[in-house]
């Protein structure tokens, strides 16, 4: 048997992941056009925010939209139908998207001409908070059939995001969902978040996050 | 093997009741390239050992990762390489007094400094992700 040497590497397993995610961020600083990554469990309604945003924006900003998933385009069809610009990535199995993927999909659009690009990630609470997907802003969402005990059992995700969307408020009346102590426990894990309740079903609250989306765009583009 | 991907679908209970996602699939991948880059960087004939430095905050659920790491690495310089895990702690510093103290995953929710109440806190550590050193031959 030889000697066993020691070898010293103090690298980064996700350093190819985050170079990546960084040339992501400059090359759309670059274009002026935000890019924003939106999280969620399955079924807590990325889809319907999308179109809620779609007719929000309506006029005033350009938006475009880049789906992924699993393995089906259901979403970004429902998407298209509605005249804006989306792309489908596959994730080809992959349970989130990385920064590489991302490229894929804004290879496939003119990003110069859009002031937002809104990346649906893979409905997953885990995996897609660990990968940068090269977005300059995290925003999830939590509806309210899911608990207002998430916090504690993904506090990456809710460390990671800029703004928390408490979507589905016209379920509060019928469950024991406590806003107060969600509120709580996600400013005790990440005290800079916004946090907005809303339904993309009645339409409550959806100005706000249009409020929301509109500032910080233009602070987006101020800043260059 | 189930299909990997729609993790939050596909989750066992581990030992500790926590999920066990696919997420770890990826990570391994790009655990063996930078461990064959370095391995060919000091001419190893071959990988004994690989030291990761993980975070407590991270899900990677480390006998996944050596299963896949088992998988991914057949015929390579790192077959049979066994994967030494070290978990930093979950620090945070007190927004307030700056003590620092230890905290719990599943109670992140719920900090307060031990020393003077308050609840903001800043992450110390928690979340590294990196490869500390190899043994080879």
């Amino acid at each position: 048997m030889g000697d066993i040497r020691l070898i010293e590497v103090k690298e980064e397993i996700l350093a190819d992941n985050i170079k990546v995610a960084a040339g992501v961020r400059e090359r759309l600083q670059k274009a002026k056009t935000m890019l924003l990554n939106l999280m969620s469990s399955p079924g807590s309604g990325k889809t319907s925010l999308i179109l809620r945003t779609v007719e929000g924006l309506k006029g005033s900003l350009r938006l475009g939209v880049i789906e992924a998933d699993i393995d089906s385009t259901v979403d970004a069809e429902k998407v298209a139908a509605r005249g804006i610009p989306a792309i489908q990535l596959r994730t080809g199995g992959f349970c989130h998207l990385d920064a590489t993927m991302v490229t894929q999909g804004i290879d496939a659009m003119a990003v110069n001409e859009f002031d937002l690009v809104i990346i649906e990630n893979v409905g997953n609470l885990v995996c897609p908070a660990e990968f940068d997907t090269g977005a300059h802003k995290n925003v999830m969402i939590l509806s309210v059939p899911e608990g207002d005990d998430k916090p504690f059992k993904y506090p990456l995700m809710f460390s990671i995001c800029d703004l928390l969307l408490v979507n589905k408020i016209d379920y509060l009346s019928l469950s024991d969902f406590d806003m107060a102590a969600l509120r709580g426990r996600v400013l005790a894990l990440n005290p800079r978040i916004t946090i907005l309740e809303v339904s993309c079903k009645t339409g409550a609250g959806i100005e706000g996050w249009i409020d929301w989306l509109k500032a910080e765009v233009a602070a987006f583009k101020g800043l260059k | 093997m189930a299909r990997a991907g729609a993790c939050d679908q596909i989750v066992n209970k581990g030992d500790e009741g926590k999920d066990i996602s696919m997420h770890e699939l990826p990570i391994t991948e790009s655990i063996l390239k930078i461990v064959l880059k370095h391995a060919k960087m000091n001419s190893a004939r071959k990988v004994m050992a690989i030291h990761l430095q993980v975070g407590k905050l991270s899900d990677l659920e480390d006998d996944w990762i050596q299963r896949y790491f088992d998988y991914l690495s057949k015929g390579t310089l790192a077959e049979g390489a066994m994967l030494k895990i070290e978990r930093t702690p979950i620090m945070v510093q007190c927004n307030a007094c700056s003590t620092s103290y230890k905290a719990e995953m599943a109670r992140m929710g719920d900090l307060v400094c031990p020393a003077c109440g308050e609840k903001d806190g800043t992450l110390l550590s928690g979340r590294e992700y990196y490869i500390k050193e190899m043994e080879v031959q």
